[in-house]
């Protein structure tokens, strides 16, 4: 790591090594790279690099074979989902994983899961604490949905909702947790040029107003060059470069891996 | 245009919160509630509470309980009857060990020991989702009700096999037994049934209904935003065995006055599951609607024909009432998987936008 506020900031979270293979398919081959607390790390490469994979490592949906996982100070063979999540880990989905019978409102109030702790008993009357608690909450909801500027689709069934919003309110589920790290997977695929902006603005407003570190899964290079602090690259399960958009821009494997290959966004423009 | 929010301004999110947002709503329920409190019982003569009232009611939060289980938590059970009959037993039980305790409270109690047997019987849900977990409570199913049946320590070691409700008194009214009037036993019905609905409202709209809805619609998501898949299960095979455990508890104190093992088999889960789907899955008040149609259906069916002064056998209306159930859960299924409650929200929006349908 060449650059010099990595020696200054330690990292949020390292991975080290992550090697991770599902049957004979090696998904990751041992990758390793770092997040400094407040950037935003964006992981790009051709379909199939492994980065959705990674993602599921550091927010322990996938066991990696080998290597380790070190968030805010403490090292890991591997992360228990539940684990990752009370840590101030959220994420959002590439196929969009709302809870699609319940309205905008109750998808991001469910992500304020690890907030809520009022007991069965209070619940049976909604009574007491456990209304304080509902209100307090949605109180915090509210604000989301300003911020995200859905106010409108606040008593849908998200079902219902066009597939950029429904990016929105999944974002919105996972602010709700307040998290340390916020991890999108491709939170822009599928949308036009104006929801891509919208979404950019309310990823970076994240990042400087509330402080949250973000990894960020994107095809769109105009996206990523521009949103991002640091950027890895990776194909077929290897890391091939790590480093600031201006560099990666010029990158001689990087600008290989993505000619070798046909890519989904660049097949269907 | 009487029927609309226009100037109830959701000052505040407790309002918007509130069970009935709408004014309207909670003036209707007021006015439903005096009526089944004031009118129904002297008004309605023993026929109709006995075979249409009461059933609905009781059969009601069984329903309630299956779609606790099923249409919020998404979790399929085959063994509602069973659960019902730990309810009956165990209010058998108690009642005949402590008859002086008030058996409306023995009757809520055994509801806690059927949540038990529900949470137990749960345990495989950890594993096996869908149709699989469906097998493994018609295991449950099938192994309770042989308990019913070869336990006769549960039924008091009595010749028939049979257990009988005993007479037992609110205030110095019989509400139980062969002396209790029906407007008596409607009456305690009735009362248990607002309470336990307001609670079932209550629990599916803050954290827990929520917690149990992810899990349904998405358990991976859910897991990862830190709900704890197999607590929300577990959690919803107690309620919903709770539930159940009253209902059946309910039906044997309050309506059949006695019961043998079959009145809890497989057939009572099955109907119980009809309405639920016929209700709406994931509606409260839809289990109402939907215990309502299933049970009175072949009530209308008989007295159709009567009214008519046509002679039917009764097979045929036995055969007509499968059919009609059969066809309508189908296409309930395919339509509007959302059932009943779902046609009533779609008229109730109508009606809100009325005279305007845009
Ligand atoms: N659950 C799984 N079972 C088997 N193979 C898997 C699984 N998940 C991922 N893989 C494989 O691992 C490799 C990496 O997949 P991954 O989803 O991480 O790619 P990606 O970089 O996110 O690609 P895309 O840009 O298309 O989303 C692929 O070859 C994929 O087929
Ligand atoms: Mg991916």
């Amino acid at each position: 790591m060449s650059n010099p506020e990595n020696v200054k900031n330690p990292p949020l979270l390292r991975v080290d090594d992550i090697v991770l293979s599902f049957g004979g398919i090696h998904a990751i081959k041992g990758v390793s790279f770092d997040i400094i607390k407040g950037e935003i790390r964006a992981v790009i490469g051709p379909n199939g690099a492994g980065k959705t994979a990674m993602l599921n490592v550091i927010n322990g949906f996938y066991k990696p074979d080998s290597g380790s996982i070190t968030f805010k100070g403490t090292t890991y063979s591997s992360v228990k989902p539940h684990t990752a999540a009370s840590e101030g880990i959220a994420r959002t989905f590439q196929n969009v994983a709302l809870f699609h019978g319940m309205s905008t409102l109750d998808n991001i109030m469910t992500g304020r899961t690890l907030k809520m702790k009022t007991s069965l008993f209070w619940h049976l009357f909604h009574w007491g604490p456990a209304e304080n608690e509902e209100l307090a909450n949605r109180a915090v909801v509210e604000e989301i949905i300003d911020f995200l500027e859905i106010q409108h689709i606040r008593h849908t069934p998200v079902g219902k909702l066009p597939f950029g919003l429904q990016k929105r309110v999944e974002l919105g589920r996972a602010l709700a947790a307040e998290p340390l790290m916020l991890l999108l997977d491709e939170p822009m695929s599928g949308m036009n040029v104006e929801e891509k902006e919208d979404m950019s603005r309310f990823i970076l407003n994240a990042n400087e107003q509330l402080g949250t570190t973000i990894v960020l899964i994107e095809h769109d290079m105009g996206v990523v060059m521009d949103l991002s602090d640091r950027i890895v690259v990776m194909d077929r399960g290897l890391k091939i470069a790590d480093g600031i958009p201006e560099k990666i821009k010029t990158n001689k494997a990087v600008i290989d891996a993505y000619l070798g290959t046909t890519h989904q966004e660049h097949a269907s423009a | 245009m009487f029927y609309n929010e226009v100037g109830q301004f959701k000052t505040s999110y407790r309002a918007d919160q509130a069970l009935f947002p709408i004014r309207q709503d909670l003036i209707a329920l007021g006015v439903f509630l005096i009526f089944l409190y004031a009118v129904v019982p002297f008004t309605f003569n023993n026929f109709w509470l006995n075979t249409v009232v009461i059933p609905t009611l009781i059969f009601g939060v069984a329903t309630i309980g299956l779609n606790i289980l099923t249409g919020y938590a998404g979790q399929l059970s085959f063994g509602t009857g069973a659960f019902m009959g730990v309810g009956a037993y165990t209010a058998f039980k108690l009642t005949t060990y402590f008859p002086e305790i008030n058996i409306v409270i023995l009757i809520l109690t055994s509801g806690v020991t059927s949540a038990a047997i529900g949470l137990f019987f749960g345990i495989p849900s950890l594993r096996i989702k869908g149709l699989y977990l469906a097998v493994a409570t018609l295991a449950a199913q099938f192994f309770l009700e042989w308990v019913f049946i070869q336990m006769h320590w549960l039924n008091n070691y009595s010749e028939s096999g049979a257990i009988v409700a005993p007479t037992r008194t609110l205030f110095g009214v019989a509400i139980t037994g062969p002396s209790a009037t029906a407007s008596a036993r409607y009456l305690v019905v009735l009362s248990i049934v607002v309470l336990l609905t307001w609670i079932a409202a209550n629990l599916v709209r803050g954290r827990f209904g929520r917690s149990w809805r992810a899990v349904r619609d998405m358990d991976i998501a859910a897991e990862l935003i830190g709900i704890s898949l197999f607590g929300a299960k577990l959690r919803a095979f107690a309620v919903s065995s709770f539930y159940c455990g009253v209902s059946g508890a309910m039906l044997v104190f309050f309506l059949y006055g006695a019961a043998e093992p079959n009145v809890f088999d497989i057939n009572r889960s099955f109907s119980i599951l009809f309405m639920v789907i016929i209700g709406g899955l994931g509606s409260i008040y839809g289990s109402f609607l939907g215990a309502a149609f299933i049970w009175n259906l072949p009530i209308i069916i008989r007295l159709i024909p009567l009214a008519l002064g046509l002679r039917v056998e009764p097979v045929y209306t036995e055969f007509l009432t499968s059919m009609i159930e059969g066809a309508l859960i189908i296409s309930v299924l395919i339509v509007e998987p959302r059932g009943f409650a779902r046609l009533w929200q779609i008229a109730r929006e109508k009606l809100r936008l009325w005279p305007f349908p845009y």
